[in-house]
């Protein structure tokens, strides 16, 4: 089932707040709604990249080298994601320093290859990585939201509650990164529990604990 | 290993080949990017130091680079073609990653006209003041060789940051250093004219 491909990324098996993928670029440049914008839509761009060729070349890379082949195939995506932003967006770019050639290593785009794309169709793979790659961009989104709203006062740059706010500027900086990871992971095994305590017929009789 | 049995080996031939084929074909891809994004690159960056220039020059009619003891300057003329100083770039570690600024300088006087913040990674919220009006603002018209003062107060030097002293002396230090290497040598090609 096609969508069922994408929903997975996003919510049952999100790269971030599940499989906890990714937490360096997570934790490093969301202290503003448009440096996570950028980084989203650039890990996005290379997955889904990476995810439909290496679908596409899947039954002629031998097995001894695929590893090589995908690191190649996403470091060329990379690489032509990390020209196209110093091209049309170089304040967010300079932003984004190192992170954007380190995409390399993000390890939900290597996973995503050696666990779905090689071994599934291109169109099942893309939606696969579609799914990934907006899982990863809405929790970046939902990090750099909440931290610039309390670290800045503004969000996207708009100033949001006028001269008397004084920033929160603890949140910016790498702790206030940590605590709303921390806080959102909370609220999403919270949710999980919760779930699966609904999803039991009420009394049931209990498993054995 | 207990694992499944492996799949029958490539032979190296076919490895190889395959291999050669992926990085052709990413050499391609990459030169198609590189050439499709390189020339709004370099507009970028030449518009970026055109308006630093500028900006730390106080807006001359013209500036033009110049070569002086072996490093890249900028002359600014205004209107009636006279000289009005030099932008310098110059660059130093800080405390996170270098700081590079760029900064006018009227050898004539010997004071500052302007400082801009190129490049920094100093801590938000602290260390990146020093790319803001208040701190920036200190540099107009200082006088040269700069000393930083702490808690403010009127007269010379300039007022360095609550919270960041390491950042503030930094730039401080780094035009200092500069005018130190190139202070003179302008001097020179000012009184030759």
């Amino acid at each position: 089932m096609k969508t069922d491909d994408v929903v997975r990324g996003i919510w049952r098996e999100n790269p971030v707040l599940v499989q906890l993928l990714g937490l360096c670029p997570t934790l490093a440049v969301t202290n503003s709604v448009a440096n996570s914008l950028a980084m989203g839509v650039a890990t996005f761009f290379v997955l889904c990249g990476s995810s439909v060729l290496v679908s596409l070349v899947r039954k002629l890379v031998p097995n001894a080298v695929r590893i090589s082949t995908f690191i190649l195939i996403i470091a060329t995506f990379v690489s032509i994601a990390d020209m196209a932003l110093e091209a049309l967006v170089p304040g967010v770019h300079k932003a984004l320093g190192a992170f954007i050639a380190l995409i390399v290593v993000n390890c939900i785009i290597l996973g995503r290859q050696e666990a779905f794309a090689s071994r599934n169709t291109v169109s099942r793979s893309l939606m696969d990585a579609v799914g990934s790659g907006f899982g990863f961009m809405i929790t970046l989104l939902l990090m750099g939201a909440v931290r610039e709203v309390l670290g800045s006062g503004s969000f996207l740059g708009v100033p949001l509650f006028g001269k008397s706010y004084e920033p929160w500027v603890f949140m910016i900086l790498p702790p206030g990164g940590f605590l709303t990871l921390g806080l959102l992971l909370l609220a999403k095994s919270w949710w999980h529990a919760r779930q699966e305590r609904a999803a039991a017929p009420a009394g049931a009789p209990k498993e054995a604990a | 290993m207990n694992g499944p049995p492996a799949p029958p080996a490539s032979s190296p031939g076919r490895l190889v080949s395959t291999l050669a084929g992926a990085g052709a074909l990413a050499g391609f891809l990459l030169v198609v990017a590189f050439q499709a994004t390189q020339p709004t690159i370099a507009a970028h960056k030449e518009e970026m130091l055109k308006r630093a220039v500028l900006e730390v020059l106080r807006e001359p009619a013209r500036f033009e680079p110049l070569d002086v003891a072996g490093e890249r300057v900028y002359a600014g003329y205004d209107a009636a073609g006279k000289r009005v100083g030099y932008a310098i770039v110059a660059a130093a570690p800080g405390f996170a990653d270098t700081v590079k600024v760029i900064f006018g300088y009227d050898p004539v006087t010997r004071r500052l006209l302007g400082m801009k913040v190129l490049e920094s990674k100093e801590t938000p919220g602290l260390g990146d003041k020093i790319e803001q009006e208040p701190f920036v603002r200190e540099f107009e018209g200082a006088m040269t060789p700069l000393a930083g003062v702490k808690g403010g107060g009127a007269g010379e030097g300039i007022d360095m940051i609550t919270g960041a002293t390491i950042s503030s002396r930094t730039v401080i230090g780094i035009i200092n250093r500069a005018l130190e290497r190139l202070g003179p040598v302008l001097e020179r090609e000012e009184a030759r004219g």
